[in-house]
């Protein structure tokens, strides 16, 4: 196998293995909890640290991970990984617990880690095995970033851009203007538009996604023909 | 049997509502995003979302009626072991439906060789399919009966059903009308808009 460099790897995962846009894996949390900017960044938050710890554990165990039961054995590894930001969730920041839902336990079948799992860490060394995580977490987390930020400007006219900042020793999403330097940004942006309601409801979901999905088909078909005008054929 | 547990076992609610409301308004695809895999992968064509539908609703129900004695018996606090051990639930839930699912596959293979070529191959897909453990924990989390949990899972196998049925159809039609766009996954997504559009607004009319 070619030597892949750390940085290469992680840029791989967020463009050209985009999990939700390229992969079309992990589809149930990227529509399900993206009806705000806050949720998206909670669910990115969470999936990340899953996403690490069991590509990290996986890669050092591979060698002594059976192949005929080695699907029950990474649903193990991901699981405990699950519980464990599932606990810390409920502790320290219930609201987004309880905003993000049953969607946290359901990481443990989300096809996008145990993909990882199956197709990357088991067959690679721990450092490229973090930079996948790191890519493929970055990719998933823009993909939802995105599809939350649209269904939130469209579906209540404005944006509440928040951030993970620890508060009197409370942590939790806060407006983005309590991090020094931010001040600027007032808390909600608004955009002066009609708020379409159907954006925040579950049809809402399916339509950006299918025309997200439709706009980055055409730019990578375009791109497409382009190299091939360049190559020399007559298009 | 102490206090603890009393409340999941008495039956406080009606079972119907939750029915329907498994079926329709608060429907597992189109409403609450779960198992949208097989849904985008399967419904180009009627007869393989049929499989599927069929797996589905039976693992649904055959899970929700193996882990809520699991839950209440062993997890809760209220349990004979005396310990809270609910933080295991998630671990224990995958491991009994993976289980499960094996142990279905053997029986069918063994015994209804026919049966097992229209559903084997969707069989194993579905101890990842995050409905069926969806359902499960969401049983456990609104602390249902178990009769209220068993119809719920059996709701909501159906509604995941006629959401397959409805979007194969809408999608087969178009791809024999030679819209080749609804052969892929954006298509699934179009016709997912339209179903879910028809569901939300005839629900936002009729209150059940």
């Amino acid at each position: 196998m070619a030597k892949k460099s750390f940085v290469g790897e992680i840029i791989r995962g967020i463009i050209k293995d985009n999990p939700v846009f390229v992969l079309v894996l992990g589809l149930c949390p990227t529509l399900a909890v993206s009806t705000s900017f806050a949720n998206a960044l909670g669910m990115a938050m969470a999936f990340t640290f899953v996403m690490l710890g069991s590509n990290i554990f996986v890669s050092l165990l591979r060698k002594q991970i059976p192949a005929d039961v080695r699907i029950p054995i990474f649903i193990l590894i991901i699981c405990t990984f699950v519980t464990m930001i599932d606990m810390m969730l409920e502790a320290f920041l219930p609201p987004m617990y309880d905003a993000l839902g049953i969607f946290v336990p359901l990481i443990v079948v989300n096809c996008i880690v145990i993909g990882r799992a199956e197709a990357y860490a088991n067959r690679n060394p721990v450092l490229p095995s973090i930079a996948d995580g790191i890519g493929i977490s970055i990719g998933f987390a823009a993909a939802l970033i995105l599809i939350g930020t649209i269904r939130e400007i469209l579906g209540t006219g404005g944006l509440k851009l928040v951030m993970l900042n620890v508060i009197n020793g409370d942590p939790g999403f806060y407006p983005l203007s309590t991090i020094p330097g931010f001040s600027f940004v007032p808390e909600v942006i608004s955009f002066h538009i009609e708020p379409a309601v159907v954006m925040i409801t579950p049809p809402g979901a399916f339509l950006t996604i299918a025309m997200l999905m439709l706009l980055f088909k055409i730019l990578g078909d375009r791109k497409r023909v382009k190299q091939l005008r360049k190559e020399g054929y007559e298009l | 049997m102490t206090d603890v547990l009393m409340p999941a076992l008495m039956p406080t609610e009606n079972i119907f509502p939750l029915f329907v409301e498994a079926m329709f308004t608060k429907n597992f695809l189109l409403i609450m995003f779960l198992g949208l895999c097989s849904y985008v992968g399967l419904t180009t064509n009627s007869d393989t979302s049929k499989g599927m539908s069929m797996a589905v609703t039976f693992v649904m129900t055959m899970s929700a009626i193996l882990t809520w004695p699991i839950y209440y018996y062993l997890l809760s606090p209220a349990s004979f072991l005396g310990k809270d051990l609910t933080f295991l639930k998630t671990i224990c839930f995958i491991l009994v439906i993976a289980a499960f699912v094996q142990l279905v596959e053997f029986i069918i293979r063994k015994f209804s060789p026919p049966l097992y070529r229209s559903l084997g191959i969707y069989l194993p897909l579905i101890s990842t399919n995050c409905a069926v453990l969806g359902v499960v924990l969401l049983n456990v989390q609104e602390g249902y009966t178990y009769g209220a949990s068993i119809m719920y899972a059996f709701g909501a196998g159906l509604g995941y059903s006629w959401v397959m049925l409805a979007t194969a159809a809408v999608r087969e039609k178009l791809i024999m009308r030679g819209v080749n766009l609804f052969n892929g996954f954006i298509g699934a997504f179009f016709a997912a808009m339209m179903v879910a559009l028809i569901v939300v607004s005839y629900f936002s009319v009729v209150k059940l």
